[in-house]
């Protein structure tokens, strides 16, 4: 392994903060959270104090609040759960409209509810800018009244989690909400730079996941508006409105809700201090040369945390061996399960070509750390080029003249 | 020490390649190639290598090694250069060999080419094969290297390599070679591998249940003809000429013709054509390109021995070679069974060294003129 390092994979997963460790540690072994005695009363404790730090993040109350095994399950609950009670009342498919550029956990639900024929989908297609076409959306919503399904659900996410652009999800809860439909966001992504507001994005669902601020691994939330219908998808014991059974994991849940509080705590000053380090990382990448930076032009359109690229002339393959081999560590192609890099369905979807490349930034993050995927790149990516070797790179060191932003 | 990439597949051999490569302190690099996209479905744990588990496997060698891990996504220069093939050509009425093929155009070279690309020295895998320097043992990458059979005869591989260039020998590890069987799953089992106890496959790689007539009739559809005699008699009928191999008894459903072989097949009228086991008697082979681990040719009139199939014996033959450059194996005593389109692996007389081959373009059939005088001719 390298000796110098720079983690560039935020997106992926953020380092856990020592806080929501330790409170892991402290809550893993304790009693089950929903016996009457009085340890059980001690673990319910930590639950409930979880639910209303993750209820105080996310602009919803503690009643909205159901925890997960993590964002895709999340996604399947709002999409499954809302769709199939939809269809139920109504005794008919309903319509779900969503965008081509959502993460798997919602289009592969949506798509396999659509084969089983519980709903018909509508899958829009996203701007080359990775941002969806809010407009288009309300337009496709369907009301009924022409005799076709309408339209249940609405599902868009916060922010693309590959490109990092935003999207306008304030808007379209307002105009879904006038039209009586409901609106489930995956905002898995953009949870730690943004402010996730099931209130103020007039939303009815959101889906976060504790290991993308700072929380561990194996634990999110699905925010699910009280009097939503929602159908369970796991039927037990009946914890968290019958909604999500199954015994409380009181240490993963009191560490997620101690991650959300610190991280909408700490976002305003971690977003300016990533759109400085994120400017800083792009305009050294584009330095190099057949490099286009992916997503919105306008910064306020894309999150802080994400610097996606499109480098002409060089293999996918071969790019990320080489940034494993200097240190750099970032995301050159989501993997398929075998684990083999395959093509990004997101890059598809907005026509770009080259080779994709994900640096995204988080809470540890250091301008020693950008410098350095910047050196390594400015030497690999002309390398590959010309069929080099992608080892035994000099130990690339800040040579870039701007000063530190975070000194 | 050399930078090494090693095909990692998820079976044994490969794993305890990685391990050895590793004790002669080279730097590793373990790669797993992802071949055939068999639906999750299809998949039979323990058959083929082309499944989730293999991957999986291998990556939790890789883990216990603490090697570096990728999985290529080669499915795409497997299914033209491999998969696509095999069924053309049994289509053709030959019988093609997918692991020489793939050892021929994957990983010899779209891997080998993309490791040496990124820097790597050599590439290794896990083929009971072994290369031999001034008689030595090759653990160091370089000119020179001789193929040779693998120490556990029973499990040697060469054949299937015997494609390999000089150029590509020489960027090339086979450490496993060196061990019999039993002391590579000895070796595993020391390393903590999971692999240590997995089974051998057999199969077609992309084929995992081992049903090759059932996939070949669903790429290439049916295409019936007639089951004929060598005296001219049509004595059954047949979906497709894929369906059977020259020397296959069993499974042509002729009940009353037990001792009846194919002993040909002719795509262009869809015949297959039974005998006797003395139709199947085959003095010389022909191979039209043929390829040298040498480098060189060998001397025309040269006794040597030839293996004419995967896991076969050899015999002992002379080689000649034609002004054209193709190589006419004259055999001392005759062959059963020569499919064409397998290879036909040229060892030298003391059935050691693998000099090179090629595949079967032609081959004596003594079937041929009855059959065609009982047809009309042609």
């Amino acid at each position: 392994m390298p000796s110098m390092q720079a983690d560039l994979d935020h997106a992926a997963t953020t380092p856990p903060r020592p806080e929501a460790l330790e409170v892991l540690q402290r809550w893993v072994g304790s009693a089950n959270a929903s016996a009457q005695h009085l340890p059980g009363q001690a673990s319910r404790r930590a639950v409930e104090h979880a639910r209303e730090q993750a209820a105080a993040a996310l602009g919803c109350g503690p009643h909205d609040i159901v925890f997960t095994s993590g964002g895709t399950e999340a996604d399947n609950l709002a999409i499954k759960g809302i769709a199939w009670a939809a269809s139920a009342a109504r005794g008919g498919p309903v319509h779900l409209v969503t965008s081509a550029i959502e993460h798997a956990a919602v289009l592969e639900p949506a798509r396999w509810l659509a084969a089983r024929g519980d709903i018909e989908l509508d899958v829009m297609p996203p701007r080359p800018d990775g941002t969806v076409d809010i407009d288009e959306v309300l337009a496709s919503v369907r009301d009924g009244s022409d005799g076709r399904a309408p339209t249940a659900l609405v599902s868009i996410m916060g922010a693309n989690n590959e490109l990092g652009a935003v999207n306008d999800v304030a808007r379209l809860g307002a105009g879904l909400r006038e039209r009586g439909v409901a609106l489930h966001v995956d905002a898995v992504q953009c949870i730690a730079t943004l402010d996730v507001s099931l209130e103020r994005w007039s939303a009815d669902a959101l889906a976060v996941s504790a290991h993308k601020i700072g929380g561990p691994q194996g634990v999110g939330v699905a925010v699910l508006r009280r009097g939503l219908q929602v159908e369970s998808l796991a039927h037990g014991g009946g914890q968290d409105r019958g909604l999500r059974s199954g015994t409380f994991a009181v240490g993963l849940i009191a560490a997620c809700g101690l991650a959300l509080e610190r991280a909408a705590d700490e976002r305003d000053a971690l977003r300016a201090r990533l759109i400085d380090l994120s400017d800083r990382l792009a305009t050294g990448l584009l330095g190099i040369g057949g490099v286009r930076r992916s997503g919105p032009k306008d910064a306020s359109d894309r999150l802080a945390s994400h610097v996606h690229v499109m480098i002409d002339g060089v293999d996918s393959t071969a790019l990320a061996l080489g940034l494993d081999a200097a240190g750099v560590f970032a995301s050159a192609g989501s993997a398929c399960s075998s684990g083999a890099a395959s093509g990004s369905h997101v890059v598809d979807a907005c026509g770009l070509a080259g080779a994709p490349l994900r640096l995204s930034l988080g809470w540890t993050s250091t301008v020693a750390e950008v410098d350095h995927a910047i050196a390594t790149l400015a030497e690999l990516v002309p390398r590959l080029r010309q069929g080099g070797a992608v080892f035994g790179l000099e130990a690339p060191v800040a040579r870039h003249g701007a000063s530190p932003v975070d000194a | 020490m050399a930078r090494v990439l090693v095909a990692m597949s998820g079976g044994v051999d490969s794993a305890v390649a990685a391990g050895l490569l590793q004790e002669q302190d080279h730097d590793v690099t373990g790669v797993h190639l992802r071949l055939a996209d068999v639906p999750d479905a299809q998949q039979v744990p323990g058959h083929g290598c082309c499944g989730l588990d293999d991957a999986q496997d291998a990556r939790r060698t890789a883990q216990i090694l603490d090697i570096p891990f990728y999985v290529w996504d080669m499915t795409e220069i497997f299914a033209r250069e491999v998969q696509g093939p095999f069924a053309r050509e049994y289509a053709a009425g030959r019988t093609p060999n997918p692991c020489v093929t793939c050892n021929e155009r994957v990983k010899y070279a779209a891997l080998l080419d993309r490791a040496l690309d990124l820097g790597f020295d050599a590439i290794a895998t896990g083929h009971h094969a072994r290369l031999e320097r001034g008689g030595e043992p090759v653990v160091i990458p370089g000119p020179d290297a001789r193929l040779v059979r693998g120490r556990d005869v029973a499990k040697d591989q060469s054949y299937v390599l015997h494609m390999a260039t000089p150029d590509q020998l020489a960027v090339t590890l086979l450490p496993v070679g060196e061990l019999l069987k039993a002391e590579v799953r000895a070796h595993a089992h020391a390393t903590g591998m999971r692999v240590a106890g997995k089974p051998d496959s057999y199969d077609v790689c992309f084929i995992p249940d081992g049903d090759t007539a059932g996939w070949l009739s669903g790429e290439l559809g049916e295409r019936p003809g007639p089951v004929v005699d060598v005296d001219g008699t049509t004595i059954g009928e047949h979906r497709g000429v894929w369906g059977v191999t020259v020397g296959q008894r069993r499974g042509l459903g002729l009940d009353h013709h037990e001792r009846r072989f194919v002993v040909d097949v002719d795509a262009a009228t869809d015949t297959i054509v039974v005998g006797p086991r003395s139709a199947l008697a085959c003095r010389w082979v022909e191979v039209a390109t043929p390829t040298w681990t040498t480098g060189v040719p060998i001397a025309s009139g040269d006794q040597i021995r030839v293996q004419l199939r995967a896991h076969g014996s050899t015999v002992a033959a002379r080689g000649v070679i034609t002004q054209s450059g193709s190589l006419r194996l004259e055999l001392d005593g005759p062959a059963h069974g020569v499919a064409i389109g397998q290879a036909a692996v040229v060892y030298d007389a003391m059935d050691h060294h693998c000099l090179g081959g090629g595949r079967i373009t032609a081959a004596e059939r003594p079937a041929r003129l009855p059959i065609l005088n009982g047809a009309g001719g042609r």
